[in-house]
């Protein structure tokens, strides 16, 4: 771990892994070292946000270095499952690029489980990792403008769900009912880092 | 229930309060007013607790009417408020009876104004914030004409002043606090000089989630594509288009490296900057390579 000052209030933890990532939040979050306010985990790093009248950088860097990381396993762990009809306009692109056939490419979409690596773009936009590292999917040259909520779609080594319609360079494969993003439910989002999501084909 | 009515909103107005905490890994950030400083002086004169929602109004236009007795103060950018067309002071508050309306013009000096009723701004909280995140499309509705707003519906402590005698923001040259990192090692040496040294001219295209500046190249030592990581707001992004300062509606995470970021006080300063004035960077932590921490390896 390495760790980097960040203005006033934050810190970067840096990982060599998304693994290594998910374990130290999973930690963290769990057993929060005094002054810590907020946790952000992302591909290698998480920030860390903390409150300057109870702790410093570097006291805080020095909690977190002798933290005792513990080992996440998702044995067990339930998985959200996804309904998706794999109607998207790029599942030919999709299937061309990793060599598949449709029926193969949802054999595989739904084949595995999907780990959400963290949030960003939108408000309930988790990046999902899974069997897609050494093959990333090249985004589109030209973004839609206009991108319905419930798409499905890929791009470089992660999948993901567009919570809400909006402009958007990922490719479609297919589109669910899931609902992405609550303000009615705590937390607001149905996919939260860590989480492991199960897609399901239905007609 | 007390309330005032929106007749115009001006170029653009938003309730902001001091944004929502604890979203961030949801994909939500902390939003807030970007001027910190006028805003709690604004909610300070009329007796308000710190979190009140306030009125942010950007390039004055603004006006309200109202339908009951309002106490009200004005911070920020001066944009000559009037009662009824008799001018009041800035920093100060004062009255708004049942039936006038409060009028701002454009300032001629920075950008955002502040305006603060006593009780507050009463919308909706969603996610435990009334502010308006541009960004992640999130809380009460930019204002538009016909607006209603709850107002004054809350009570605490009268204040013990009803004038506040500080700075204004300022045209000309804005000298601007940070600290070094997270990313200062992904720029060569010369580009954390030019950094420092280099005239940074505010873009037209600057908002609440970022202030955009152009000047000198800033020559990457690391060339690889960054990892997506979480920003702190302050952060000074370095994209090949020019650095961005990020305000209070920033994204949560950014795949460009950061070099700095700048201090609170500061970046009060900088949400009150137009477009062609120029910034220039000053380092508080003095050493231009971070400190460095002992990497710790585990088993």
């Amino acid at each position: 771990m390495k760790f980097s000052p960040c203005g006033t209030h934050h810190l970067l933890v840096e990982s060599d892994s998304l693994d290594e990532v998910l374990n130290c939040f999973a930690t963290l979050e769990s057993d929060p070292p005094e002054g810590v306010l907020d946790l952000l985990p992302a591909a290698r790093t998480v920030l860390v946000e903390y409150d300057r009248d109870r702790t410093t950088y570097d006291a805080l860097s020095s909690a977190i270095a002798g933290t005792q990381i513990r080992r996440r396993t998702d044995r067990g762990a339930p998985a959200t499952e996804i309904p998706v009809r794999y109607d998207g306009e790029d599942v030919a692109f999709v299937q061309d690029f990793l060599g598949f056939t449709r029926d193969q490419l949802v054999e595989w979409h739904t084949g595995q489980t999907w780990r959400v690596a963290f949030t960003g773009f939108a408000p309930g936009f988790g990046y999902m990792v899974g069997d897609l590292e050494d093959r990333p999917v090249p985004r589109l040259e030209e973004p839609r403008v206009d991108v319905p909520a419930g798409a499905v779609a890929l791009a470089g080594e992660f999948t993901g769900i567009y919570p809400r319609s909006s402009p958007g360079g990922w490719r479609i494969v297919g589109h669910t009912d899931a609902v992405l993003w609550d303000l009615r439910t705590e937390p607001p989002a149905l996919l939260v880092p860590g989480g492991l999501v199960q897609f399901v084909e239905v007609p | 229930m007390t309330s005032m009515t929106v007749v115009t909103p001006g170029p653009f107005a938003t309730v902001q309060d001091l944004g929502r905490r604890g979203y961030s890994r949801y994909g939500v950030g902390r939003s807030g007013a970007v001027d910190r400083t006028s805003f709690a002086l604004a909610n300070r004169l009329v007796g308000n607790a710190p979190e009140a929602a306030a009125l942010e109004v950007t390039m004055g236009g603004l006006s309200v009417l109202a339908h009951h007795h309002l106490y009200v103060a004005v911070t920020g950018a001066d944009a000559c408020a009037r009662v009824d067309g008799v001018l009041v002071g800035h920093h100060t508050a004062f009255v708004v009876e049942a039936g006038q309306i409060l009028t701002l013009d454009t300032p001629t000096v920075g950008v955002r104004t502040y305006v603060a009723v006593r009780g507050g701004i009463g919308v909706d909280a969603v996610l435990g914030s009334r502010s308006t995140d541009t960004l992640a499309g999130l809380g009460p509705e930019v204002l538009r004409p016909g607006a209603v707003l709850p107002a004054g519906n809350l009570s605490g402590r009268f204040p013990s002043t009803d004038f506040a005698p500080v700075a204004t923001p300022t045209a000309g040259h804005l000298t601007v606090d940070f600290r070094w990192g997270p990313r200062d090692s992904w720029f060569t040496a010369d580009a954390l000089s030019t950094l420092c040294a280099g005239d940074w001219r505010v873009d037209a295209a600057s908002n609440r989630v970022g202030v955009r500046l152009q000047g000198p190249r800033m020559a990457r030592a690391r060339h690889e594509e960054l990892p997506s990581e979480g920003v702190a707001t302050g952060s000074i992004q370095v994209p090949p288009s020019g650095p961005i300062v990020f305000l209070d509606d920033h994204p949560v995470t950014g795949g460009y490296p950061v070099v700095g970021v700048v201090d609170r006080a500061s970046l009060d300063r900088v949400a009150q900057v137009r477009p062609g004035q120029v910034i220039r960077f000053r380092p508080v932590d003095r050493t231009s390579r971070r400190r460095q921490h002992p990497e710790r390896t585990r088993p």
